[in-house]
């Protein structure tokens, strides 16, 4: 039998290409396996060849999401596969929505069986997850073997056609999807013996969890702006020159507040970024281009807005838990509120 | 962080380079950037123009402030 053909997508740096600083790369191809998908390829145990890599810079995707996808479909459809996978991505953001974009388009636009893999929090598998297989991964490549385990043989059902069992069994991310089946006991039974094990404190699995729509309503607006406090946050990592907190460059587990009263402009000497996710270099030289406190002062000064707070507050978004970020920003709206701020204005890399 | 702010009570704008991570997230009032590594600026301009660019960001920044909305909106006029 002919060997299963598989086109294998990946990033610049699981293609050692480079870090950041190559992040602008366009699409490109290479034939065979790269990176990990030595792994992959070797976990199919000779039934299937890698033929061809389809390589993108992280940050040239995420700035040109729909132009890049059209390239990289075309590159796959040149190899006809008869499966595509992408990634894993982990945690990292923009190979994820990257990932989930491509798998997406190949399982619709070319009927081709496909799937990736991501960490849970990756804001690519919540994008995706309801279209497409994600195999729930680490948030780390070091959980590059387990990745593997789980992602080959839910290809190989894949593409047999046989039936996929249910998220926890196949080890995807739940898609939302219900189906009926027959069970020894029926509904009435299962029900009790579930609220018997709730009374009871123990642990329990429901047959029907409730979706999680964590979504806030927008406050209502500004009204008069000219006299209203603006705050600047952001997730980009501003920091004063030398990183006195020292905020980690990623997996943040702290923010920082900057006082910059009589601060006009950032500059080079006064400011940088600690963030680990972004080529640092265009940020260090001038970092008004991740937080604008030079175009709010003249703002400020014009009478457009009221005033600018005298603190922002700075944190890392790279591979920084959900969960932190949500703490982080609890603490300092308390702060924010109490120093009367109006407003907000919060900038992401 | 940015649903943290707007449950805290604080009306928010998001201005950020990838968009649909921004809605995935919750935002409600977005404005795209730039790029990546310079969502406010682009160092292939000078000085002044980029100032200039930087400037018309923020602005449609205090505009979607200004707006009041009833769902997630993208300010990319």
């Amino acid at each position: 039998m002919a060997k299963i053909r598989i086109v294998h997508y990946i990033n610049q740096f699981f293609a050692g290409i480079g870090g950041e600083e190559k992040a602008d790369i366009k699409p490109e191809v290479r034939e065979g396996a790269v990176g990990p998908g030595m792994a992959i390829q070797a976990g199919f145990g000779g039934e299937a060849e890698i033929v061809a890599t389809v390589i993108c810079g992280d940050s040239y995707f995420g700035e040109n999401i729909e132009a890049a996808k059209e390239e990289v479909l075309q590159m796959i459809k040149g190899y006809s596969p008869d499966l595509f996978i992408a990634g894993p991505a982990f945690n990292a953001g923009r190979y994820g929505v990257a990932c989930g974009t491509i798998t997406e388009a190949v399982q619709n636009e070319l009927n081709v069986p496909a799937l990736t893999g991501m960490y849970i929090e990756n804001p690519g598998a919540d994008m995706y997850k309801k279209a497409v297989y994600v195999v729930e991964t680490k948030n780390s490549a070091a959980g590059m073997k387990d990745a593997v385990a789980k992602m080959v043989p839910l290809a190989k059902k894949l593409l047999s056609g046989e039936e996929i069992g249910a998220p926890s069994e196949e080890g995807y991310i739940e898609r939302g999807i219900r189906k009926n089946y027959f069970t020894e006991k029926r509904g009435s039974q299962r029900a009790v013996d579930m609220l018997v094990k709730k009374l009871k404190g123990e642990e329990f699995t429901t047959e029907y969890p409730m979706p999680d729509f964590d979504r806030v309503d927008p406050n209502p607006a500004v009204k008069d702006l000219s006299k209203a406090k603006i705050a600047l946050v952001t997730s980009g990592g501003i920091v004063p020159k030398g990183n006195p907190d020292h905020i980690e460059s990623s997996s943040a587990s702290k923010y920082g507040k900057y006082d910059i009263d009589g601060v006009f402009d950032l500059t080079s000497e006064s400011h940088e970024t600690a963030h680990g996710g972004f080529d640092p270099v265009y940020c260090n030289e001038d970092s008004d281009r991740v937080l604008p406190v030079d175009v709010l002062r003249d703002l400020e000064k014009e009478g457009r807005i009221g005033e600018l707070h005298r603190y922002f507050y700075s944190t890392t978004g790279n591979g920084t838990a959900v969960g932190s970020s949500k703490k982080f920003a609890e603490e300092f709206s308390k702060e924010l509120i109490a120093d009367g701020v109006d407003a907000v204005i919060l900038t992401s890399t | 962080m940015v649903k943290e702010i707007e449950r805290a009570g604080i009306p928010v704008v998001h201005i950020c380079t990838v968009v649909p991570i921004s809605l995935t997230v919750g935002a409600n009032r977005i404005v795209p950037a730039i790029a990546i590594p310079h969502p406010l600026g682009n160092p292939s301009l000078d000085k002044a123009e980029e100032k200039a660019l930087r400037r018309k960001i923020v602005e449609k920044s205090l505009v979607a402030l200004e707006t009041e909305v009833t769902e997630q909106t993208v300010f990319d006029k």
